[in-house]
C-alpha cells in the first residue's frame, strides 16, 4: 500500500534527524529521543485503536492483542513468537520485522539495526503503558531481519 | 462481548500512525530548537528527503513518463497525494503564465488531530508537504518553490499550497568529461 511508503520514508527520516548532530547536543548514539517519540505515538494512537474493545481480562491478554491485532494493522503481519516466564516478562519475537526488511541481511549493517528498532520499543512502551501495563522494552537483534522485544514488566 | 468482527482497519491505523509520529517528530523538534523558524527549516528538508525517495516509488507504481508543462506537473502532484495522503487537493489559481499555481486542501491529514498553541504563531506545521514537493520535482529536473499561503491550523478557511515554476534542471555532464 502507497500508505504505507510514506511511513517508511518518515520513519527512515526521523531516525536520520534524531541522530543528526542538531547543534543541541551532539548525540550520536542516543537512541533515547527516538524511543521517546515512539513513545508518545504509540501512548495516543492505543487509544484510538481500543475504543471500541472490551476491556483486557488480564496482562498476558493485552500482550496478546498487541502480538496480533496491533501488529498486523501497523506491520502487516503478526509477532511470529511469543514467549512469557509469567512473570513479567514477555519476548516478543518477529523473523522478519519491517524497518529491517529494506536492510541487507548479513552481518554488514547489524551495528545500525539498534536505530531502527528504537522507535518500535517506544511504540510498545508507550501503548502498554496507556492499557494499564508500565513497562520497560529492549529489543535485540541477532540476524536481520529478525528481531526479539524483550518486555519487562515494572511491578509496584 | 464478541471480540469477532472488530478487528482493526489496517490502512485507518497507517495514516493515524503517520499522522501520530509526524506530530511526535515536530513537537520533537520544537524541544530541540528554541527558534520556530528553524523547525520550519527542518521539517523542510525531511520533507524534501523523503520526497527525493517517495518520486522513485511514484514512477515506478504510475508508469508516468515525464511533464510536459505544469499543468501536466499539477495533475500528478494531485494524483500523488491521493495514492500517498489519501486526500485530494483542487487545483487552481493559476498564474496567467502557467507557472504558478496552487493546491487547496479541504483536509489536512498530517494535521488531523492538531490544535497550534498560540506561541507557535510562525510554525508552519505541515512544512514537510512542501519540502517533499520539491524534492520529489528536483529529482524529475524541475526546480520549484513551493509554501503555504493559507493553513487551516491558523483560522484560515483552507490550507493552500503554492507552487511556482523556477526552472528545469539541465543534466549535469560527469566529472572528466568535456
Amino acid at each position: 500500500m502507497s500508505e504505507d511508503a510514506v511511513l517508511e520514508c518518515l520513519h527512515i527520516e526521523l531516525v536520520n534527524y534524531v541522530l543528526s548532530d542538531k547543534g543541541v547536543k551532539g548525540s550520536e548514539n542516543d537512541l533515547s529521543d527516538l524511543e521517546y517519540i515512539g513513545f508518545t505515538t504509540g501512548y495516543r494512537i492505543i487509544e484510538r485503536l481500543t475504543r471500541e474493545w472490551p476491556r483486557f481480562k488480564d496482562e498476558l491478554e493485552t500482550l496478546k492483542f498487541v502480538c496480533t491485532d496491533f501488529w498486523s494493522a501497523i506491520y502487516k503481519k503478526q509477532i511470529d513468537n511469543l514467549r512469557t516466564n509469567h512473570q513479567g516478562v514477555y519476548v516478543l519475537q518477529d523473523n522478519a520485522f519491517r524497518s529491517l526488511m529494506r536492510i541487507s541481511s548479513g552481518a554488514q549493517y547489524l551495528e545500525h539495526a539498534p536505530k531502527y528498532v528504537a522507535f518500535t520499543c517506544g511504540l510498545i512502551r508507550g501503548s502498554l503503558l496507556n492499557l494499564g501495563i508500565n513497562s520497560t522494552v529492549t529489543a535485540e537483534v541477532q540476524a536481520m531481519p529478525s528481531c526479539k522485544f524483550h518486555i519487562q514488566v515494572n511491578r509496584t | 462481548m464478541s471480540r469477532q468482527g472488530s478487528r482493526l482497519d489496517s490502512k485507518k491505523v497507517s495514516s493515524e500512525l503517520l499522522t501520530l509520529t509526524y506530530g511526535a517528530l515536530v513537537s520533537q523538534m520544537l524541544r530541540d530548537f528554541e527558534n520556530v523558524d528553524d523547525v520550519n527549516k527542518q521539517l523542510e528538508r525531511v520533507g524534501y528527503n523523503m520526497g527525493m525517495r517517495l518520486i522513485e516509488d511514484y514512477l515506478s507504481r504510475t508508469n508516468s513518463l515525464r511533464c510536459h508543462d505544469m499543468k501536466d506537473t499539477a495533475d500528478k502532484i494531485q494524483q500523488a497525494f491521493r495514492m500517498y495522503l489519501n486526500t485530494q487537493p483542487t487545483i487552481s489559481n493559476w498564474a496567467t503564465t502557467g507557472d504558478e499555481f496552487s493546491l487547496i486542501f479541504e483536509t489536512n491529514p498530517l494535521a488531523e488531530f492538531v490544535e497550534l498553541p498560540s506561541d507557535a504563531g510562525n510554525l508552519r506545521y505541515s512544512g514537510i508537504l512542501c519540502g517533499c514537493i520539491r524534492g520529489a520535482l528536483e529529482m524529475v529536473q524541475l526546480e520549484v518553490q513551493s509554501w503555504f499561503v493559507q493553513d487551516h491550523l491558523k483560522g484560515d478557511a483552507n490550507t493552500e499550497i503554492r507552487v511556482k515554476f523556477i526552472r528545469r534542471l539541465e543534466d549535469a555532464i560527469p566529472a572528466g568529461e568535456d
